[in-house]
C-alpha cells in the first residue's frame, strides 16, 4: 500500500504526461501480482466498493485527538483526507511483532466484502499501520476522491509499455477484462498468450482528425477526400453484438471508450443488428437538430426520467461503420465502409438512427462556400448544428489516435472578440516558468464609467513565440501579485489587446459578465490596438442572442469534440 | 472558520480576562501577574529579565537584546539567518561561525564591534549570565540561556532536535521559562526521516536520467544539509550550485563540513546537466532561470512540503520534506523535556502550541515579537491579531 500510495504521490505532483507514464510503467514492473492489477484498476476507475463517508473519518480523528488541535490543522490544510493522514496519532504498537507490510490487494479485496459497521475499525488498524503518505492514499481511495489527473487511457498505454504493445491491443481486449488483470500481465511480460475479448459489444479505439490549416490544401487533391457535416453533438460508438445465448447486447461508448448506456436508454431498442457505428448523438426535434446548448441540457440530468427522454429525444446520426455482424471492416478503405454503412442504415431502418450526408464539393472553394452557408448546401435546417466540415480520405482504413493526413476537420469561422488581457498566471509543467494562462475582460458601463469586467480564461491558441512576448509584457506591466496571479495593467490606453477565438456563448449567471465562452483561444495578438478600442460586452450579448435563443442553462464540462 | 478569525478567537479564548499579551502587561509597576503563585514573589518575575519590545527581545539587567530586528547598543544573536541576525548593532555577541556568516552577508563592517563565544561558554553581562547551547539549526546556531537569579529563561531561536550532519546536535537545557519556536506548530507536521526524502530524490534522479533535478532549497543550512545528507546515501557525483550559493556553501566546507564535489552550474552547457542534481535558492527555481536546464524536475526541500497544497501552489514537482526546525513532536518533546513550567511560543503557529502547552498545565503564552518572521517563508501578518 505504502508503494502505492508512493506511486500516487509522485504522480499528483508530475505534469508531464511521458514522465507519469515512466513512473506508473515502473510501478508495474516493480510491484508484483496481485497489486499492480489492482492498482491498475484503481488507476482505470475499474474499482468498485462502498464509499466511506467524510462524517466517518471526522468521527475516527475526533476520537483521538483534541478537536481544538485537529480544528486548527483542518483549516490550515484544508483538505479532511490530508489532514486526518499527517495528524493521525499512531496507537502504541504493544505485541506488534513486524506483521507483513499492508497490501493494496489487502485493502481493495477487504473493502470489498466488509460490512458498514465493521469498516470503522478496520480503517483505524490500517492507518496505525500506514505512514502519511500510505494514510493519504488509503483515506483517497475508501472516500472515492481518488483524482490524480490520471486518465484510463493513460493508465493502459502505461501498462501497454511493459511488454512494448500497442495500447490499443489493451483498449481492444479491455472490455473482457478485470481486475487484477493477471492475465493481462501474463501477456505483457511474455507468460501467455493475449487474452481474448469475450465482450459481445466491445469497444473499438476511435479514429481522430486533424484540425486543417489552410496551408495544408496546397498538397490535398479534393478527389481524394470525401466532405461531411461536423455535426455539434457527441461522439458515440454505439456497438451491437450477440452474447453466447444469441442475445443481443447493446452498448454506448463515449469516444474514450467509457460505457454511456445507461445515459441513453431510449437508443438502445433500436440498435437491432449486429454492428459498430461510430456517430454523433444529437438531439432532434421534428426532424430538426437542435444545438449543442439543448444537448448539454439533457446530458447535465442525473436521471433519466421519461419526461427527459420525451422532451430531449436522442438521435443518432452514423458516419462510419466498423464492424458489421461478425465482420470487422476497420482494414478497408473509407469509401468501402462507407457503402456498407448505407446499406446497414438502410436495413436497420429506424427513425432514431439516420445516415450523415456527404457533402458533394470538386474544388476547395466549392467547400468552402458550402462550409460558409451549409443551410444552401444541402444541410437545409439542420445548418445551426453544423460547426464545420469533415474530411475523409477516401482510402483511408479505420485507425486509432489520430493518424496523419487521413481525416482532417475544418471548422467553421469561430467567434472572434477583441479583449484586454486582465491577469496572467503561470502555467503548469514546462510552461511553469511562462505566465501563460490568461485572464482577459471587456469593457461595460460600470458605475464610474467604463470598466473591463472578465469574461473568460484561455491558455492555449498562441505560438511558442508569442508566449515569450506576452511573458514579457507580463512580467513588465505587472501592477499588483496575488500568490501566483499577476495583475497586469489594463487601462484604455495602456495594455494588451488579446484577439480570442471561440466555439459559442452560454449564459453563465456564475460569471460575472454573465456570459461564458465555450473553448475559448488567443488566436492573435493585437500589438497594434489601444485597449479601449477592445470590444464591449454588448457585443457578446448580440452574439449570444444570434447563437440561440433558449433558456439559461448551466454551464457544466462537455464531453465532446472529434 | 476563516483562518485568521479562529486564530483570533483562540486568543481570545485562551487569554484569561483582565490580561493581554505579555507584551502589554509586564511593565515593571504592574505587579499584579503572578501574585496567587508565590513562586516568584521573592525572585524576579521573568518578564523582568526578557520582555519583547519593539527591538526584539530585551534583557534590561543584561543591557542587552536577543535576535534585535532593528540596531541596537548591544545585541547577542542566536545564529545567521538574515530574520534573526541584522547589521547596524554597536556590539555583537554570538558564536564564530554565527560572526562569519554575518561578515559574508554584510561585509567587514556589520557591527560597530564583535565578541565570540563558545557553546558551553558563560559570560556575564550586567546583572546576568548568558550562556550558549546548541541548537541544531544550522551551522553555529545557538539557544541562548540568560539567568538571573533564581530564574533561567532560555531563548531557543531556531531548533531542531532531528540529524544533521552540518551542525552541532541540539542540546537540552533545563530551564524556569522556554521560549520556543513554532514555524510548524501544528500537529500536521511530522517531518520524518530527511534520509528517506533524499532517497527520493536520488530515485527520481535515476528514473529521469535526461532529466535535470534542481532542488529548491535556502541557501543558509538547508542546501549544505541536503548536500550532505547526499553524500551519506552514497551520492558522489559532482553537485552544481546556482550563485548564490556559492559564498555560503563553501564557508561551510572551510569549517570542515565535507560536501565533496561542488561545481558552479553557471557556464554549463544544457545537455551536460542531464542527471545531475543542482542546488538553488528556492526563488531561482520557479524563474526563467530554469530554463538553461534539460527538462528540469523541480524539488524543493521545505518543512512546508508536507502539506499537498503548499507544494502545489509554488509548482513543486518533487517535495522533500526537510526541514531546519523542529516538528511538531519535537516541539512537544522538547518543551516538555525542558522542565521548564512557563513557555512562550514565537514565529509561526503559535495558538496551537500555546493550546497544547495549557492542556499539560503549562503557563503558556504567545511571545509576539514584531518583525521576526519565518526564514523559510514568511506568512503574512494578519491585520487582525493585534487587537487580540
Ligand atoms: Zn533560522
Amino acid at each position: 500500500m505504502n508503494r502505492f500510495a508512493e506511486l500516487l504521490d509522485r504522480l499528483a505532483y508530475e505534469p508531464g504526461r511521458t514522465n507519469k507514464l515512466r513512473l506508473i510503467t515502473r510501478y508495474f514492473h516493480e510491484v508484483g501480482d496481485p497489486d499492480r492489477g489492482y492498482a491498475l484498476a484503481a488507476l482505470t476507475g475499474a474499482l468498485s466498493f462502498k464509499h466511506a463517508k467524510p462524517a466517518l473519518i471526522r468521527d475516527l480523528i475526533a476520537a483521538r485527538t483534541d478537536p481544538v488541535l485537529f480544528g486548527l490543522s483542518y483549516d490550515y490544510v484544508g483538505d479532511l483526507s490530508e489532514t486526518v493522514a499527517l495528524m493521525w496519532p499512531k496507537a502504541a504498537m504493544a505485541a506488534h511483532n513486524n506483521p507483513p507490510p499492508l497490501t493494496l490487494t489487502e485493502v481493495v479485496t477487504t473493502l470489498r466484502t466488509l460490512g458498514k459497521t465493521e469498516l470503522p475499525r478496520q480503517l483505524e488498524r490500517w492507518l496505525d499501520e500506514l505512514d502519511e503518505t500510505g494514510r493519504w492514499a488509503l483515506l483517497k481511495l475508501v472516500t472515492g476522491a481518488l483524482r490524480i489527473g490520471i486518465s484510463a487511457r493513460l493508465a493502459k498505454t502505461a501498462a501497454a509499455a511493459l511488454g512494448d504493445k500497442d495500447p490499443h491491443e489493451i483498449e481492444l481486449i479491455w472490455p473482457g477484462l478485470s481486475p487484477p488483470y493477471l492475465d493481462l500481465f501474463a501477456w505483457l511480460e511474455g507468460r501467455a498468450e493475449k487474452p481474448v475479448n469475450r465482450d459481445p459489444a466491445p469497444f473499438r479505439p476511435v479514429m481522430l482528425a486533424h484540425a486543417i490549416e489552410e496551408t495544408d490544401f496546397a498538397a490535398l487533391d479534393p478527389a481524394d477526400y470525401i466532405a461531411e457535416w461536423k455535426w455539434d453533438g457527441i461522439r458515440v460508438q454505439a456497438v451491437a453484438g450477440r452474447d453466447e445465448r444469441g442475445h443481443i447486447a447493446v452498448r454506448l461508448y463515449s469516444r474514450t471508450g467509457e460505457d454511456i448506456t445507461g445515459s441513453f436508454p431510449d437508443l438502445v431498442p433500436s440498435l437491432r443488428l449486429p454492428g459498430a457505428i461510430d456517430g454523433e448523438l444529437l438531439i432532434l426535434r421534428e426532424g430538426r437538430v437542435q444545438s449543442f446548448n439543448v444537448l448539454q441540457q439533457r446530458l447535465n440530468r442525473k436521471v433519466v426520467s421519461p419526461k427527459l427522454i420525451k422532451d430531449f429525444p436522442i438521435h443518432l446520426r452514423a458516419y462510419d461503420l466498423l464492424g458489421d455482424d461478425e465482420n470487422d471492416l476497420r482494414e478497408l478503405p473509407f469509401v468501402e465502409r462507407r457503402e456498407r454503412l448505407e446499406t446497414f442504415i438502410g436495413k436497420l431502418d429506424d427513425p432514431r438512427i439516420d445516415l450523415s450526408p456527404t457533402v458533394p464539393f470538386a474544388s476547395w472553394e466549392a467547400l468552402t462556400a458550402a462550409r460558409a452557408d451549409p443551410a444552401s448546401a444541402g444541410a437545409g435546417e439542420d445548418a445551426d448544428a453544423i460547426e464545420g466540415v469533415m474530411l475523409k480520405r477516401r482510402d483511408a482504413p479505420y485507425l486509432p489516435g489520430r493518424p496523419k493526413g487521413q481525416w482532417w476537420k475544418w471548422k467553421r469561422d469561430p467567434h472572434i472578440i477583441d479583449a484586454v488581457l486582465m491577469y496572467a498566471q503561470r502555467g503548469h509543467g514546462k510552461r511553469s516558468s511562462y505566465y501563460s494562462d490568461y485572464t482577459f475582460g471587456v469593457w461595460t458601463e460600470g458605475e464610474t464609467g467604463d470598466e473591463l469586467v472578465p469574461v473568460g480564461k484561455a491558455y492555449f491558441g498562441f505560438t511558442d513565440d508569442e508566449l515569450l512576448q506576452i511573458d514579457r509584457f507580463v512580467r513588465r506591466n505587472t501592477t499588483e501579485k496575488f500568490g501566483p496571479v499577476r495583475h497586469v495593467v489594463h487601462e484604455g490606453d495602456k495594455g494588451l489587446v488579446l484577439e480570442v477565438a471561440f466555439e459559442g456563448l452560454q449564459r453563465s449567471p456564475r460569471h460575472k459578465s454573465g456570459v461564458a465562452m465555450r473553448f475559448p483561444r488567443i488566436s492573435r495578438l493585437r500589438w497594434d490596438k489601444p485597449p479601449r478600442e477592445a470590444d464591449r460586452l454588448e457585443t457578446l450579448e448580440k452574439m449570444l442572442k444570434a447563437d440561440e435563443s433558449l433558456p439559461t442553462i448551466k454551464v457544466a464540462a462537455s464531453a465532446k469534440g472529434h | 472558520m476563516h483562518g485568521s478569525r479562529l486564530r483570533q478567537w483562540l486568543r481570545r479564548a485562551f487569554t484569561p480576562p483582565g490580561r493581554r499579551s505579555l507584551a502589554e502587561t509586564a511593565s515593571p509597576r504592574m505587579t499584579g501577574e503572578y501574585r496567587g503563585t508565590g513562586a516568584y514573589m521573592t525572585t524576579m518575575r521573568p518578564q523582568d529579565i526578557l520582555l519583547p519590545v519593539a527591538a526584539g527581545l530585551c534583557c534590561k539587567p543584561g543591557g542587552f537584546h536577543i535576535d534585535p530586528v532593528r540596531p541596537v547598543e548591544r545585541a547577542v544573536i542566536t545564529h545567521g539567518h538574515s530574520d534573526h541576525a541584522r547589521a547596524g548593532h554597536g556590539a555583537v555577541l554570538a558564536t564564530q561561525e554565527t560572526l562569519d556568516m554575518m561578515r559574508l552577508r554584510y561585509g567587514e563592517n556589520f557591527a560597530g564591534s564583535t565578541q565570540v563565544i563558545r557553546y558551553g561558554e558563560e559570560i556575564r553581562l550586567g546583572d546576568v549570565s548568558v550562556k550558549f547551547h546548541p541548537a541544531g539549526h544550522v551551522l553555529g546556531s545557538a539557544q541562548i540561556a540568560v539567568t538571573c537569579k533564581d530564574t533561567c529563561i532560555v531563548a531557543s531561536g531556531d531548533y531542531k532536535d532531528a540529524h544533521d550532519p552540518t551542525c552541532t546536535p541540539f542540546e537540552l537545557v533545563p530551564c524556569d521559562v522556554f521560549i520556543t519556536e513554532a514555524t510548524f506548530g501544528l500537529p500536521v507536521f511530522r517531518h520524518g526521516n530527511a534520509s528517506d526524502e533524499v532517497k527520493k530524490l536520488l530515485a527520481s534522479v535515476a528514473l529521469f536520467p535526461e532529466r535535470a533535478h534542481l532542488v529548491g532549497a535556502y541557501s543558509l543550512g538547508k542546501a549544505q544539509r541536503v548536500i550532505a545528507l547526499l553524500r551519506q546515501a552514497g551520492y558522489d557525483e559532482p553537485i552544481y550550485l546556482h550563485g548564490a550559493m556559492e559564498t555560503i556553501t563553501h564557508y561551510y566546507q572551510s569549517r570542515g563540513i565535507e560536501l565533496g564535489e561542488l561545481r558552479p552550474v553557471t557556464g554549463v552547457k544544457k545537455a551536460a546537466l542531464a542527471g545531475t542534481i543542482t542546488l538553488a535558492p528556492p526563488s531561482a527555481t520557479s524563474d526563467l532561470w530554469t530554463r538553461r536546464f534539460p527538462d528540469p524536475v523541480t524539488a524543493f526541500a521545505s518543512g512546508w512540503m508536507r502539506v499537498r497544497a503548499r507544494a502545489r501552489q509554488r509548482g513543486v514537482e518533487l517535495p522533500l520534506v526537510i526541514s531546519d526546525h523542529a516538528d511538531w513532536d519535537g516541539l512537544t518533546a522538547t518543551i516538555a523535556a525542558t522542565g521548564a513550567g512557563e513557555i512562550w511560543v514565537t514565529h509561526g503557529q503559535e495558538d496551537a502550541l500555546v493550546h497544547w502547552c495549557r492542556g499539560r498545565g503549562l503557563r503558556a503564552q504567545p511571545l509576539d515579537l514584531v518583525g521576526y518572521g519565518d526564514e523559510e517563508e514568511s506568512e503574512t501578518p494578519l491585520a487582525d491579531e493585534a487587537e487580540a
